[in-house]
């Protein structure tokens, strides 16, 4: 070191100042510092692995030792259209998946609405926490008490019992009872979120105009929420598009889950195959929720 | 096509690795007297040596039927391996387990077990390491499911029935047939109440039906069908599914479940849940019925690719040994394979009561295996239906 000048040189900087410079005059390394890791997870993790399973599809498992057989074929896609069965399979789990989320969205509509538009912020708060509270128990654990519920000597037999009925729980209709439960929550939240991002001011200008309470409802409120439903529409219908361990434990019948659950273990490329129905199925109803505009409302 | 060729150059990059291990694997080996070599990579070459090598592994990863582990505590003190399980649903899922490559070995049905000494996915056993080898009975050494060509792949660990199960206070006190689950008139009486385990290897107690009502058909082994007498089980089993209540995947709870609450009353099911009902008060029978039935015999083998192969050893062996023996063969219902268990069950009787002795009791009982395109026989003339047809015939009957 020389002599110190009169005119003193700034500080050197500290080395977090200097990597702020360095991020600063490169924005593109700062964007890429900071995407890394989720697009590394999204990209290699899951599309990844998602390609690699699709790519299976198109090979087939030797049926006796369950070793898969590297050769290009489109026999699985062939049985996957020609079979009547997986066929039924299919339609049954779609059509569950609509009732589903017919379901959620006729339970959820209302107490949204009173969430968001009437009740006090006590009563509000309390309600999120009501609606929120199933999603922290075990999923496992919801399903195996509704088994219990279901049962021929469970709560809703005993309640119909005085009444001479009698309920088979372990049908699709009572699969269909603990898939509205179960996803009920994804429904309600968009739902309140959508109500709640309506300003006042459109209603009263609403009313001002001479709009009563029905009209503005039908004209405007359902408008302008109705892309939350279509989003809170996608949580469940492909939740239950996917499911398998409810279809086990309540229902008898299989569902694209179940049979996937089967098939995976010696025969993966079917299963792969056979998991394009979901794909495809999910993939079509995004490309109409996104015409319907309901990512807006995510 | 272009995504498919650099699958195929990851492919042949992973079969190259594989083909370089196998040979590093085998360029260790020394010789070991018989035809098939028991070597395996890391495996100590004598007891002592395997002992020493079990204390650094320092634990065991094991694919077991639910409850098929007994004394690990005692084990893992006696050894230092720590035993870490997970429960296999069906022979298939079991498959599909050790293939993964993440297990050192696990408990197989037959129907498991001859698929996996085929691929290789197991590896033969030198049973010279093997203690309690000795006393396992010798009617169940060296039979088609547990070795290949006379070389033992593993070691016995229990066989036992597939019960018919019913409630006494719903179903006949002294039924002794399947009929209950197969006529017309039964099935109309117990409709929705049936229970009925789901896999396609149950094709085979539709066979096992029909073999004694039917002999028309022909029916010699239950798994080992031709086109013609599958199609007759598959009928069979198509009428009877609109009446089942429930099928239960392997899941024991939510058929102890169902039985607890009068779900189900009549159906199939392992000696497990029979217990368990009976410990909890529940009435159940639990019968071999007259027509014979399904069964197991297992085995427990060693993975090819075990990462503890020492830690695997010792714990063959340990199933093998009279305590382990008494505690699992009560605890699971099962007849144990190595006699000396009978003095140290808790029930002085359970030996008796599970014919663990009497070969003619066994005589009905057809143990799972694979079925196979050759029919399993010397005749070249015959060709069976495969595990392929059974599987895809299992998701018709399901609908």
């Amino acid at each position: 070191m020389t002599s110190v000048s009169i005119a003193e040189p700034p500080p050197r900087p500290g080395p977090g100042r200097r990597l702020s410079t360095f991020f600063f005059r490169h924005p593109r390394v700062r964007l890429w510092t900071l995407l890394a890791l989720p697009v590394l997870w999204l990209g290699v993790v899951y599309i990844g692995s998602l390609l690699v399973l699709l790519l299976s599809a198109f090979w087939t498992a030797d049926p006796f030792t369950a070793k898969l057989v590297h050769e290009f074929t489109l026999d699985n896609f062939r049985r996957v259209i020609e079979t009547p069965v997986y066929r039924d399979v299919a339609f049954r789990t779609i059509r569950m998946a609509a009732l589903v989320t017919l379901a959620c969205a006729v339970l959820a509509f209302p107490l949204a609405y009173y969430m968001a538009r009437i009740a006090s912020t006590r009563t509000r708060n309390l309600l999120v926490v009501a609606v929120l509270m199933p999603l922290w128990g075990s999923y496992l654990v919801k399903a195996y008490a509704w088994r219990t519920i279901l049962s021929g000597e469970g709560a809703i037999n005993w309640a119909l019992g005085p009444f001479g009925v009698s309920f088979n729980g372990f049908s699709n209709t009572g699969l269909w009872l603990v898939f509205t439960y179960l996803w009920l929550p994804f429904m309600v939240l968009p739902i309140y979120a959508g109500l709640e991002r309506i300003p006042q001011s459109l209603l009263e200008a609403s009313s001002d105009l001479g709009g009563r309470s029905v009209r503005t409802f039908f004209r405007v409120t359902l408008p302008l929420v109705f892309p939350a439903v279509v989003a809170g529409s996608i949580f469940t219908f492909s939740l239950t598009l996917g499911d398998y361990i409810a279809p086990t434990l309540i229902s008898s019948d299989q569902f694209i889950g179940t049979v996937i659950y089967r098939e995976y273990g010696t025969a993966l490329p079917f299963a792969a195959a056979y998991a394009m129905v979901p794909i495809v199925v999910i993939v079509a109803y995004l490309l109409v929720a996104r015409k319907l505009k309901a990512f807006e409302s995510l | 096509m272009r995504v498919n060729r650099r699958a195929a150059v990851l492919v042949a990059l992973g079969l190259l690795v594989a083909a370089l291990a196998v040979v590093a694997a085998g360029c260790g080996g020394g010789d070991d007297g018989g035809d098939v070599s028991t070597e395996l990579e890391g495996l100590g070459t004598s007891l002592e040596e395997i002992q020493d090598l079990a204390r650094q592994e320092g634990e065991v990863n094991l694919i077991q039927w639910p409850g098929y582990s007994v004394l690990t505590d005692e084990f893992t003190s006696a050894t230092g391996c720590k035993v870490n399980t997970k429960d296999g649903a069906s022979s298939d899922d079991m498959i599909a387990l050790l293939q993964s490559g993440a297990y050192d070995g696990g408990s197989f049905s037959g129907n498991a077990s001859v698929r996996l000494m085929t691929t290789g996915d197991v590896a033969p056993v030198n049973t010279e390491f093997i203690t309690n080898f000795a006393d396992i009975q010798e009617g169940i050494q060296g039979q088609d499911y547990n070795s290949l060509d006379g070389q033992p792949y593993g070691v016995p660990h229990g066989r036992g029935p597939n019960y018919l199960m019913f409630r006494t206070d719903q179903v006949p006190e002294d039924t002794d047939t399947w009929g209950v689950i197969w006529e017309d008139d039964q099935l109309a009486k117990y409709k929705g109440k049936i229970s009925i385990y789901d896999d396609s290897i149950f094709i085979a107690d539709a066979a096992l039906y029909l073999m004694a009502t039917q002999p028309d058909l022909g029916i010699e082994d239950p798994y080992q069908l031709s086109q013609e007498q599958f199609d007759a089980a598959v009928a069979l089993l198509k009428k009877q599914a609109p009446f089942v209540g429930e099928y239960w995947p392997g899941d024991v709870v939510k058929q102890i479940q169902s039985y607890t609450n009068g779900d189900s009353v009549v159906g199939t099911t392992w000696p497990y849940q029979y217990l368990a009902l009976t410990k909890e008060n529940v009435p159940v029978a639990g019968i071999k019925p007259r027509e014979g039935t399904t069964g197991w015999s297992d085995t427990w083998m060693i993975s090819s690719n075990a990462g503890n192969p020492n830690c695997m050893y010792l714990w063959m062996d340990h199933m093998a040994s009279p305590e382990a023996q008494a505690v699992v063969a009560e605890g699971f219902g099962e007849a144990p394979v190595n006699l000396k268990a009978c003095d140290l069950t808790t029930n002085p009787n359970h030996c008796e009561d599970f014919h663990a002795d009497d070969e003619s009791w066994w005589e009905d009982v057809y143990y799972w295996t694979t079925p196979a395109q050759d029919c399993n026989d010397d005749d070249d003339s015959t060709t069976c239906m495969t595990q392929a047809d059974w599987k895809a015939a299992w998701t018709e009957i399901r609908g």
